[in-house]
């Protein structure tokens, strides 16, 4: 049965799935219970969005508040799957992992190879990220090419309320640490989604649009842009495929290849930075690997190389919107190679 | 006269006093205009109001000089304006204008003002201390007899980055200040669910500073230990902790619902607790100030209030390309 549920639902109800159907999956982190101490409340926050809001009443053993200490519980996180849990942890917002890297790239990511691939880390950590809210530069980063950059993590972006479902799951079952970013402007976005438990690969691109013209690859809450960016262009005639990668490692470059190899044009849209960044590194993908099939230079959008300013305005001029999508897809449209 | 006013009073000249009540009226005025205007949707981001608290940052930051410094929290405007932050720079910079006291760049969870000696408010649990231990180091190396101060809160004094820091501190013997402000919550999560030990002041104890536990919403209490601790650091005798029991009469953020919260503890606070109300009955019932300075004061800071949300929002947005500006410095 499917049904339209949000992208915040989508993400507690995979995790109520998993915690009834494995006993050792568990969900840690800051305020994740939330209160659940008090008289009058049964069941209080569920973390600052209530996305986990639900869980404890019904698993108090599962669910864990965490004192505001993320090197102890993101290494735990790892320790614990070492040992057979399935630990999810929650980092509030991504901007923290600052805090207890170490326990993430250093710790967790290098177990499986180290260690001679007789290890296991089985962990999520689920976090936010993204611009949007004017929430400043502590809490606005899209940092996920950062952990994309590292060896033995898995880095998932999902962009609708059905990859959001499916792709958790997936994380849960995962074997490896898996870095889950959730964009907190998606957690109203509305959408179709079944409600019997479904895993979405990693590593399978999905394709948004069909066409012929030109592929967009896009990430996370930009696949959103891309799409409007493809109406708009349509209707003026230009026929372009978007393709949401989903995961940035693993990457789906064949999806990627394939495409470009087809239009002949390539526009990479993302929100983080510009430098050593996901838009760059798919730009030299299809450099390399597939730069006869090129009819145009490639383009990409990207925020600035800057924090994220906290003024309104100037958020808005930071954050890559579908009229910039909409541009850059024209100029590869206008300059051909002979 | 109790034991630690006497003390204060041997000090604190009727000026001071009054200096401090302006202060802390300052702060909730601030603070209690943020509550509703925060509610009209104007104000963009996150606002975390520090109403209730306003002893801890007037009672420190009365025992500080301009060169020394603070650092603070994400709840922060009250430690902003007691180190002396111009409140019309930030009421403008919470509103997000290009006249902001960080031109609109950081809003209200980033205040600053280095001039002052505010290294800014923190959008980091636990990203203080550490910048502390780093100004202390300077005044050591440089010979200065300049203190800095780092709040933390309850929540926050699990972060390692504070137990590393209260160790750094005593190991290089710095002179600084590790103020805990204990208000019951880290977000919704209570100490009974995060904080192991009996108090936090007695983590001290586990790094040989001394650690004191104070009533934060007694001026006079925050105000005797502060001072005992700069006299320590400026003399060379180290860091030390002070952890300020106190409640915050908001949210965790505005628009937080509280649902994990007694409905009757901020109103018991606010008519027993209150840190202004304290003040003024043992200010007034001792005779050193008269009911009518204070009310003088009240009117001001109701005035100063009104003109600085007024011009805030009169205020004109940054110009657009300050997004590329202060990346780097410019040559
Ligand atoms: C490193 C880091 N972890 C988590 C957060 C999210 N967060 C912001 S405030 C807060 C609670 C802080 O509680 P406490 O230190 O007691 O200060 P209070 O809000 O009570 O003043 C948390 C968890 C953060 N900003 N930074």
């Amino acid at each position: 049965m499917t049904r339209k549920i949000t992208y915040q639902q989508a993400i507690n109800e995979a995790l109520a799935q998993e915690m009834r159907r494995d006993p050792t999956v568990v969900v840690f982190g800051e305020d994740v219970a939330g209160g659940m101490g008090t008289d009058q409340e049964k069941d209080a926050w569920g973390g600052v969005l209530g996305v986990t809001k639900g869980l404890w009443p019904e698993f108090p053993d599962r669910v864990l508040d965490t004192p505001i200490s993320e090197s102890a519980y993101i290494g735990a996180a790892a320790g614990a799957a070492s040992a057979g849990l399935r630990p999810v942890a929650e980092l509030m917002f991504v901007d923290f992992m600052g805090v207890c890297f170490d326990q993430i790239f250093n710790q967790a990511a290098k177990f499986r190879y180290m260690f001679g691939g007789k290890a296991e880390t089985p962990m999520v950590i689920r976090t936010m990220y993204g611009a949007g809210i004017r929430a400043a530069s502590q809490h606005s980063q899209s940092l996920y090419p950062l952990f994309t950059h590292i060896p033995g993590l898995k880095v998932v972006l999902p962009s609708t309320p059905y990859d959001a479902k499916g792709l958790l799951i997936q994380a849960i079952r995962d074997n490896d640490p898996v870095i889950f970013f959730e964009h907190k402007v998606l957690y109203t976005m509305q959408g179709e989604v079944p409600e019997e438990a479904y895993v979405v690969p990693f590593g399978e691109a999905a394709v948004v649009r069909e066409g012929d013209d030109v592929t967009i690859v896009a990430l996370g809450r930009m696949v959103h842009m891309a799409a409007e960016a493809a109406d708009t262009l349509a209707a003026e005639g230009v026929s372009c495929e978007v393709i949401d990668p989903r995961t940035t490692s693993p990457l789906d470059e064949e999806t990627i290849l394939e495409s470009v190899e087809r239009t002949g044009r390539l526009v990479v849209v993302d929100e983080a930075g510009p430098r050593c960044g996901m838009a760059a590194d798919i730009a030299s993908l299809v450099a390399t690997r597939a730069f006869e099939f090129l009819r145009a230079p490639i383009r990409t959008v990207t925020p600035p190389h800057t924090p994220v300013p906290f003024s309104p305005v100037l958020e808005d001029v930071y954050v890559p919107d579908a009229a910039c999508v909409t541009e850059a897809v024209r100029s590869v449209t206008v300059r051909q190679f002979t | 006269m109790t034991a630690d006013l006497q003390a204060a009073s041997d000090v604190l000249t009727r000026q001071d006093l009054l200096r401090y009540y302006r202060v802390m009226r300052t702060v909730r005025e601030f603070e209690e205009r943020l509550h509703i205007e925060f509610a009209t949707g104007e104000i963009p981001g996150f606002v975390h109001l520090y109403a209730g608290e306003e002893a801890i940052a007037a009672g420190v930051c009365a025992n500080l000089r301009d060169d020394d410094y603070i650092a603070s929290t994400h709840r922060g405007h009250g430690h902003a304006i007691a180190k002396g932050c111009d409140v019309r720079g930030m009421m403008a910079e919470i509103y997000g204008k290009a006249t902001g006291i960080c031109r609109g760049k950081g809003g209200s969870m980033h205040i600053a003002d280095l001039a002052v000696g505010m290294l800014g408010a923190n959008g980091i649990v636990g990203g203080g201390p550490p910048l502390v231990c780093g100004v202390g180091l300077k005044a050591r190396v440089t010979g200065t007899d300049q203190v800095a101060v780092s709040f933390t809160g309850d929540g926050g004094s699990n972060q390692g980055t504070f137990l590393e820091s209260l160790n750094l501190a005593a190991v290089w013997n710095l002179p600084t200040i590790f103020v805990v402000e204990n208000n019951g919550y880290a977000e919704a999560t209570s100490p009974m669910f995060h904080q192991a030990g009996i108090e936090i002041a007695k983590r001290a104890d586990g790094f040989g500073l001394p650690g004191a536990v104070v009533d934060g919403h007694d001026f006079f209490a925050v105000y005797e230990a502060t001072r005992e601790a700069v006299e320590r650091a400026r003399s060379g005798g180290g860091p030390s902790l002070i952890e300020c029991k106190v409640l915050r009469y908001y949210g965790h953020f505005e628009g937080d619902q509280q649902t994990y919260r007694d409905p009757d503890e901020v109103p018991d606070a606010r008519a027993n607790k209150d840190c202004l109300l304290l003040f003024e009955r043992r200010v007034t019932g001792d005779g050193l100030v008269g009911a009518d300075e204070l009310r003088a004061i009240d009117g001001e800071i109701a005035t100063l209030i009104d003109e600085a949300v007024a011009e805030a929002k009169r205020a004109p947005e940054p110009a657009l390309d300050a997004v590329l500006a202060d990346v780097y410095v410019s040559y």
